[in-house]
């Protein structure tokens, strides 16, 4: 079965219910067009992937949201509740780029809120839930290195707007890197619980890194083209300096085994559709409503 | 009203959430300037892209444009230049430390947050250590002085 993990258990063990809702497996689903695709344009090519990025922060931003009032100290709930308004800021800028890429007029609103679960094209990582404070910090350790790396890269895009996006949002990123960093550090040589928890939360969210540097198609055009900057090419420094952080902390390096994919395709874990229910809740109710 | 005075005018708003300094303080005002089609043109830079701020700011500058006789002006954000805490002017400082929060040293051109070493804005003292790297607002930090054992906020170094 190609991308399951025993890490992945609770998205693969359960059996489909059967029907047009099913919660999608993203390891054994074939993968249909995506509805996202809107034609092969360049505009469109490059829209999708800057959509693609903003649902990645749109998403992590709305899970970081849930640790509001459950963080384990006022100091991590004011932390994580700030980074989670960056997050949400990024997707803004981005988001609203994409809808002016590919000339459809849509809002940064319409496609947070108007979009349907197969819409998204977020990475499993940031959807899957937020689980306790170790699992928090582990996928914040892992994204902030990226995102730091990959807007970085992303400050020479020939888009204008990607480019000044990428500036200053590595900044904001460095500054939740070094929060994740701290965080690992502490927990991985706290007490013998945290650093079995701290272990096992690396270990869960571990098999989810290698979407974060994956190319398909429709990216590795992009890239040749010198429109944006290859992730795949980010990996080696991302893992140089996640392991250093990893040794620092006294943590072991989860081996790389099976890893879920999908995500890019708009194929999710069920952790997926009540976040999403959550997030679009008050426009299903009030649509078009504002304040 | 000409573009000059419209722009010392939105320049003097106060931000909304540290309102002891101005928009130009901030260095949030990023240009004032004229339309091809004869309108005038407010370019405001984000602080942070997430900014809670960002909203009032803006409606704040469309309030002055229109009273100034430009009500067809636009208010517009732009991302580059990025802003940094390096925009902050000296006046800006100066006002931020005498209400109570220590001002940020510099940036630097890297993504790499420097680690705080404010002086503590009640004694003075230089023996102080960050508490939380996240504060009151997404631009200020809790430090904590060792020498008087009070906290006081900080402004971000980012």
């Amino acid at each position: 079965m190609r991308g399951t993990s025993p890490t992945a258990t609770r998205s693969t063990s359960r059996p489909s219910p059967g029907g047009s809702r099913t919660m999608r497996d993203p390891a054994t689903t074939a993968r249909p067009a995506a509805p996202g695709a809107r034609g092969t344009a360049p505009g469109d090519a490059l829209a999708r992937h800057v959509r693609r990025l903003g649902d990645d922060a749109l998403i992590l931003g709305q899970r970081l949201c849930e640790t509001v009032t459950r963080a384990p100290t006022i100091e991590e709930d004011l932390a994580l509740s700030n980074i989670a308004l960056d997050l949400i800021g990024h997707a803004r800028v981005l988001l609203t780029r994409s809808g002016q890429l590919d000339g459809s007029g849509r809002s940064e609103d319409d496609l947070a809120f108007r979009r349907t679960e197969r819409e998204f094209e977020n990475v499993l990582l940031v959807e899957l839930e937020r689980g306790d404070f170790a699992v928090t910090i582990a996928r914040q350790l892992v994204f902030s290195h990226y995102a730091v790396l990959h807007y970085t890269a992303l400050a020479d895009a020939a888009d204008p707007e990607l480019a000044a996006f990428g500036t200053r949002a590595a900044r904001e990123s460095a500054y939740h890197r070094h929060h994740a960093d701290r965080w690992t550090e502490r927990l991985g040589r706290g007490t013998a619980e945290s650093h079995r928890r701290m272990q096992a939360a690396v270990d869960r969210v571990w098999p989810y890194t290698a979407e974060l540097f994956e190319e398909d198609e429709l990216s590795r055009t992009l890239v040749a083209t010198g429109a944006v900057p290859s992730v795949a090419a980010l990996h080696d420094d991302w893992a140089a300096a996640v392991t250093a952080v990893l040794d620092r902390a006294g943590l072991t390096v989860p081996a790389l085994g099976p890893q879920p994919r999908g995500g890019r395709d708009g194929l999710h874990t069920e952790d997926f559709a009540p976040l999403l229910a959550e997030l679009q809740s008050v426009h299903r109710q009030y649509p078009g409503g504002s304040w | 009203m000409p573009a000059e005075e419209v722009a010392a005018r939105i320049g003097a708003l106060p931000d909304p959430e540290l309102p002891m300094i101005t928009l130009a303080d901030l260095g949030v005002l990023h240009s004032v300037g004229i339309t091809d089609d004869g309108r005038l043109d407010v370019a405001l830079l984000p602080t942070f892209l997430g900014c809670p701020g960002l909203e009032s700011m803006a409606a704040s500058a469309r309030a002055v444009l229109a009273e100034c006789g430009h009500p067809d002006g636009r208010v517009r954000q732009v991302l580059a230049p990025a802003w940094t805490t390096d925009r902050i002017t000296e006046a800006g400082r100066a006002k931020l430390a005498a209400h109570g929060i220590a001002p940020p040293g510099p940036a630097g051109d890297g993504p790499v947050p420097v680690e705080l070493t404010a002086a503590c804005t009640h004694c003075g003292s230089a023996a102080t250590r960050p508490h939380s790297p996240f504060g009151p607002s997404r631009c200020q930090a809790v430090q904590w002085c060792t020498s008087c054992r009070e906290t006081f906020p900080a402004m971000t170094v980012i």
